[in-house]
């Protein structure tokens, strides 16, 4: 046997090494309470995003004969004030959730921070400035309070330019069918997620930017884009997922709180910050209801307790398999 | 370092003024005619338009701005629409006073719970209780406060007949337990997570293995070696937690009946009162960026190795 076939026969049998996200996938798996965690979340995602087949009514019909009942086979978890499903209404507030961080994320955290970041970061200078400065000036100011502010003076300006292009197309039911509401609220959650993401990439791309092997692809003539998205951005995946995770819980309870003083979601679209609003009358019946009627009020919270929750342990453990060093 | 905290004092009237651009221009957004909103729905249109230039709105919006940022100067934030003319600072100022004490009871709870727990699980990292202490409070962080409010009354005001259930007696006074409690146990959350983190940092020095094999009592080396050292970065946070608290206080001055900023400004967001509303958030961003500031120059008071540029 020659020895070329040997070595080939060793190599055959060494452990085939698995990829950087399935090492990442199995230490994530370890963890006991971040993977129950996770399958929480998913199964919490799953009945928001299915909420219209697990619906066992509407979540507008109300049934004044049946108001204010505790959980019975025909409602689940009870009815409200008025007779409505408090089961069909909590299904579908989640999907409400769902659509509002997905779209927070994507556009706001994702698309706006991750860009200006690796610009701020990549060209320096006078953009880094104009960026970082134009930051500073939005976390000059108390989160809840700039949040409440741009939902409460946005909204009439995009009521008002829905119903123009409603007018202008012949397209009816823009405004009635609620997109209006996560247009607005994304946008006043804009300042919340872009400045904590774009300071992130920045000071991950500062470092980079001067690596070997960036520095490198720019000697052989690799265009700027290229190097920007192709070989710093996937470099800088590992700290944004885990900023994503701890983010999740903060903008789902921003949206709740939005929805409460009824600046957000505007009924009779459900959203969990709409129950707990309507039901406590805006905080003051508040002790009432939890003594009369718990689970009206219970309801909405556990799943926003859960969801705060269980994105924290997440996010943790994210931080320690993905970025080992800060351990 | 004196080079930098001019720099930062030289920047901050700038942040400031920005910050409050960006303010008012929110507020011209804002639906609803000022004039036709303080004159009522009674007025004739002559007299909204002679209101109009009595107030200036008829000039240019960099102009208005002008005349809004050189009344904030001399301490006149406009008048609110709502509460006929009345002036905005007059208003706020004692509800902001309020809020104030309330946020300060709260830090308070917050250090006086969170730092000793955080330090205690950094100690015993390893055993059960590290986890078990993280873990429950963080389950009390992500407790909603339109929950915990409600069930602290509940318990400690209609069961237990302890405190009152509600309302506003001042910083000393018996009601302002229960509200502190339910901002500042989330509160404390974020300082164990902070404190248990710089304290393992600590731990892994060399100074402090040097200190035990000194013969150091445990005592003195716990206390002067280790916490003294990690309280240092928690200082930062400290602005931070201030600032978020303010902003859960609104829901907590809710739910308490307690007259402080919350319940104002959320009055003038159903009264379209944006002079209030816009007073309110710019106070807000000067305290934080003021607060900001101190605590970076008292970092650098603290800590001598640290040089600021």
């Amino acid at each position: 046997m020659s020895s070329v076939t040997r070595l080939d026969q060793e190599i055959s049998e060494l452990p085939r090494s698995r990829g950087h996200w399935r090492n990442v996938w199995a230490r994530f798996r370890r963890r006991r309470l971040a993977f129950i965690s996770l399958i929480l979340i998913t199964f919490i995602y799953l009945l928001g995003i299915f909420a219209p087949v697990i619906q066992t009514h509407d979540y507008q019909e109300t049934n004044l004969r049946r108001t204010q009942q505790g959980p019975s086979a025909e409602n689940w978890l009870g009815t409200d004030r008025a007779g409505r499903d408090i089961y069909t209404r909590v299904v579908w507030g989640i999907q409400t959730t769902v659509i509002i961080t997905v779209s927070t994320f994507i556009t706001g955290s994702l698309f706006l921070g991750v860009t200006m970041g690796l610009f701020a970061g990549y060209f320096r200078g006078w953009i880094d400035a104009v960026i970082m400065r134009i930051g500073e000036v939005v976390s000059a100011f108390p989160d809840i309070l700039l949040i409440i502010l741009l939902a409460a003076t946005l909204r009439p300006v995009i009521v008002e330019f829905a119903r123009s292009v409603e007018d202008s197309t012949g397209m009816s039911g823009l405004v009635s069918s609620g997109v209006v509401d996560y247009v607005v609220i994304g946008i006043a959650l804009l300042p919340l997620s872009w400045f904590g993401m774009m300071r992130l990439v920045r000071g991950q791309v500062l470092v980079l930017r001067d690596a070997e092997y960036v520095q490198a692809a720019r000697a052989m003539g690799t265009s700027t884009p290229r190097i920007l998205f192709r070989h710093i951005l996937p470099n800088v995946v590992s700290p944004i997922i885990v900023s994503v995770s701890f983010g999740i819980g903060a903008v789902a309870l921003s949206e709740v709180v939005l929805s409460f003083f009824g600046l957000g979601v505007q009924p009779p679209r459900p959203s969990l910050g709409v129950m707990i609003g309507e039901v406590t009358a805006r905080g003051g019946a508040s002790v009432s209801v939890l003594r009369d009627h718990p689970e009206q009020l219970l309801a909405p919270i556990i799943v926003v307790w859960l969801l705060i929750f269980c994105w924290n342990i997440v996010g943790d453990a994210l931080n320690d398999v993905l970025n080992p060093r800060s351990r | 370092m004196l080079a930098y905290i001019l720099r930062r004092l030289l920047w901050t009237p700038v942040l400031l003024a920005l910050a409050a651009f960006f303010v008012f221009f929110m507020g011209t957004c804002a639906p609803g005619d000022p004039a036709e909103l303080r004159l009522g729905n009674r007025a004739t249109p002559e007299r909204i338009e002679r209101e109009r230039e009595r107030l200036g709105l008829d000039r240019p919006i960099l102009f208005q701005y002008a005349k809004y940022v050189n009344g904030i100067l001399k301490g006149d934030f406009g008048d609110s629409y709502h509460y006929q003319g009345r002036p905005v600072l007059e208003l706020i100022a004692p509800r902001l006073w309020v809020s104030m004490q309330l946020n300060i009871a709260a830090l308070i709870v917050a250090v006086v719970i969170g730092l000793p727990l955080g330090f205690y699980a950094a100690k015993r990292q390893g055993t059960g209780r590290d986890p078990a202490i993280v873990i429950s409070m963080l389950i009390l962080y992500a407790m909603p406060v339109f929950f915990t409010a409600p069930l602290l009354i509940l318990f400690f005001a209609v069961q237990l007949h302890w405190v009152p259930a509600a309302g506003w007696g001042g910083f000393f006074s018996l009601q302002i337990i229960l509200p502190a409690l339910t901002i500042g146990v989330p509160g404390a959350a974020i300082f164990v997570r902070h404190m248990r983190a710089s304290t393992l940092e600590v731990i892994g020095q060399e100074y402090i293995r040097t200190a035990h094999a000194k013969g150091m009592s445990g005592f003195v080396v716990n206390y002067r070696h280790i916490a003294r050292n990690a309280l240092l970065p928690i200082l930062t946070i400290m602005g931070f937690t201030l600032a978020g608290m303010f902003g859960g206080s609104l829901i907590v001055e809710l739910i308490y009946g307690i007259p402080g900023a919350g319940r104002l400004s959320l009055d003038a967001i159903f009264q379209r009162d944006f002079p209030v509303l816009t007073a309110f958030v710019l106070l807000g961003a000067g305290m934080l960026v003021v607060a900001n500031l101190v605590i970076d120059v008292a970092y650098t008071i603290v800590d001598p190795r640290i040089r600021l540029q």
